[in-house]
């Protein structure tokens, strides 16, 4: 029981590196490279900032 | 405009009101602490006595402050970059309520001697429970908003504000499992050097997951923004993610060299102690090589200054963790005022730092603004904190190296060379210092309070209509 506790550990650690092997082989493959170059703009391209008092909606003095 | 659907900013204001609020009240406590540890008359009554008020000041900077500005941000940035408004505003509210009720119950019962001992996980099972609610409702709050998502792709800060959520559940229910005695009191469900290890498994994640992974997410949201430039580079930022999952959970039992814990396991924690530097550092690099080619913005936006500083900070005390987790220099190091210098330049430097100019950033546009009342007083506030950071660490590496060499000194036939009351006399001069940059901080915060005010004094509470997203690029 404790030999099969003791492999399962070993198994689950070398799977944990295995998929993190993976993850990295994936984000450098050339297929991952649209998806990131859109995601990066995603902050930038939501314009937060109130760009006139008319917009400002629920905004009634100031 | 008017029928528009709006951002749920009521709750992002909320939490970001309380953050100074709370950063105000935790860092005056941590001022009275070190004066008291100059002035040791000045512990006057048991329930404002160092003992008493040290945990009270860790919980009130780490999840008060920390924690508010954790809530703000990661509420913020879910619904700006889903295109959508927080899912479920009803549990939001519980949770800016019930956050602000722990925080509360934290300030009478710690004073009153009410805990559990645990480290950073002093406060007792009522409250655990009531951690435990709140803490699920701000994962349905915040993966529900992720689900309805407008958006095909998950930004990656929200990855990070994810993983923390996750991982700080996980932490909690594991490290406060307990048997009430009675209503105040209950023992730890493990005992000896168990109990020990599942500590500081969760000791040391909770300043992976709370105080980093989280921080991180604040990271590249606001440095991005601020520069108006892309992250780096996304593809390093995916790396770094899944780096730290994979690498944080095993860094523990650093904190127990030399102790019962089994020498294979102190080993294991050192090896990956070292192994976080590259993720660290890639993050470092990561946030700032986004200025790349806008360097100059740093000389004229201060909110800017707050960002980056905190990510040099972030280098820095990501170098000197690991290093500290080396046996040998543990020996030299652990139990003095060096891990107090360490810890305060991760959490000066960097945790409040990269919070101060994420809420710099938030509150203007909390009010309809484009920018905060004053834009020199964010700048003095700066160079007021660095001062303070700097005399404050400067003065801890100083003491506790001394310390560490006081402390292994021996005669020739092998006696102690120094009493330990002489170390104490020995370090008198650095903790007057530590508590002139203590106290140098807490004047920056209370700076932004007064910029806060008159930021927002007059102005009527704004929600921004919820933005379509841009048209899709692929």
């Amino acid at each position: 029981m404790e030999d099969l506790v003791n492999n399962l550990r070993s198994i689950i650690t070398v799977i944990g590196l295995l998929c993190f092997l993976g993850i990295c082989y994936w984000a450098f493959s050339k297929h991952a490279r649209a998806g990131f170059d859109e995601a990066a703009q995603l902050p930038l391209t939501d314009d937060d900032l109130p760009a006139s008092p008319a917009e400002k909606e629920g905004k009634t003095n100031g | 405009m008017q029928s528009q659907a709006t951002y749920n900013y009521k709750v992002v204001r909320q939490f970001a009101i309380m953050t100074v609020v709370w950063g105000i009240v935790g860092m005056l406590v941590g001022v009275i602490v070190a004066a008291q540890l100059v002035w040791p008359e000045l512990n006057v009554l048991e329930f404002l006595s160092f003992g008493r008020l040290r945990p009270l000041h860790t919980n009130a900077v780490i999840f008060a402050f920390g924690g508010c500005a954790l809530f703000a941000t990661s509420f913020y940035v879910v619904q700006r970059t889903c295109h959508t408004k927080l899912f479920a505003p009803g549990l939001a509210a519980f949770v800016f309520w019930g956050w602000q009720l722990v925080i509360v119950l934290a300030a009478l019962t710690l004073p009153l001697g009410i805990t559990t001992g645990k480290e950073y996980a002093e406060l007792e099972w009522p409250i655990d429970i009531l951690i435990t609610v709140i803490w699920v409702a701000y994962a349905i709050v915040f993966f529900g908003t992720i689900a309805v998502r407008k958006v095909s792709h998950i930004y990656v800060a929200n990855w990070f504000y994810g993983a923390f959520i996750i991982a700080v559940a996980l932490l909690h229910i594991f490290n406060s499992a307990e048997w009430p005695v009675s209503l105040l009191k209950s023992y730890s469900a493990y005992a000896g050097v168990q109990d020990a290890m599942v500590q500081w498994w969760y000791g040391h994640n909770a300043v992976g997951f709370f105080l980093t992974a989280a921080f991180l997410g604040m990271m590249y949201y606001f440095v991005p923004k601020q520069a108006d430039r892309p992250i780096f580079s996304y593809r390093l930022s995916v790396v770094h993610f899944w780096a730290l999952i994979f690498t944080y959970m095993w860094a523990g039992p650093h904190h127990l060299h030399y102790t019962a814990l089994p020498d294979w396991a102190q080993s294991v924690g050192m090896l990956f102690s070292l192994i976080l530097l590259a993720p660290s550092w890639g993050g470092m690099i990561n946030g700032i090589m986004t200025l790349s080619g806008a360097w100059h913005k740093l000389r004229t936006d201060p909110i800017l200054k707050f960002l980056i500083t905190s990510l040099s900070f972030y280098g820095m005390s990501t170098f000197e963790g690991p290093m500290m987790s080396v046996k040998s220099v543990n020996a030299l190091s652990h139990y003095t005022d060096w891990t107090i210098g360490h810890v305060h330049s991760g959490a000066l430097g960097w945790v409040a730092f990269i919070a101060i100019g994420s809420i710099y950033f938030l509150l203007p546009r909390l009010y309809g603004k484009t920018e905060m009342y004053s834009t020199k007083l964010i700048n003095t506030h700066f160079w007021i904190a660095t001062v303070g950071i700097v005399l404050y660490i400067a003065s801890m590496w100083i003491s506790g190296v001394m310390q560490g060499l006081m402390w292994r000194a021996t005669n020739a036939d092998g006696t102690l060379t120094y009493s330990f009351a002489e170390g104490v006399k020995a370090s008198y001069p650095f903790w007057t210092i530590r508590f002139v940059g203590g106290t140098l901080f807490l004047v920056g915060m209370l700076i932004m309070f007064y910029n806060m005010i008159k930021t927002i004094a007059g102005e009527k509470a704004y929600n921004a209509p919820v933005v379509a997203p841009a048209a899709a690029h692929a």
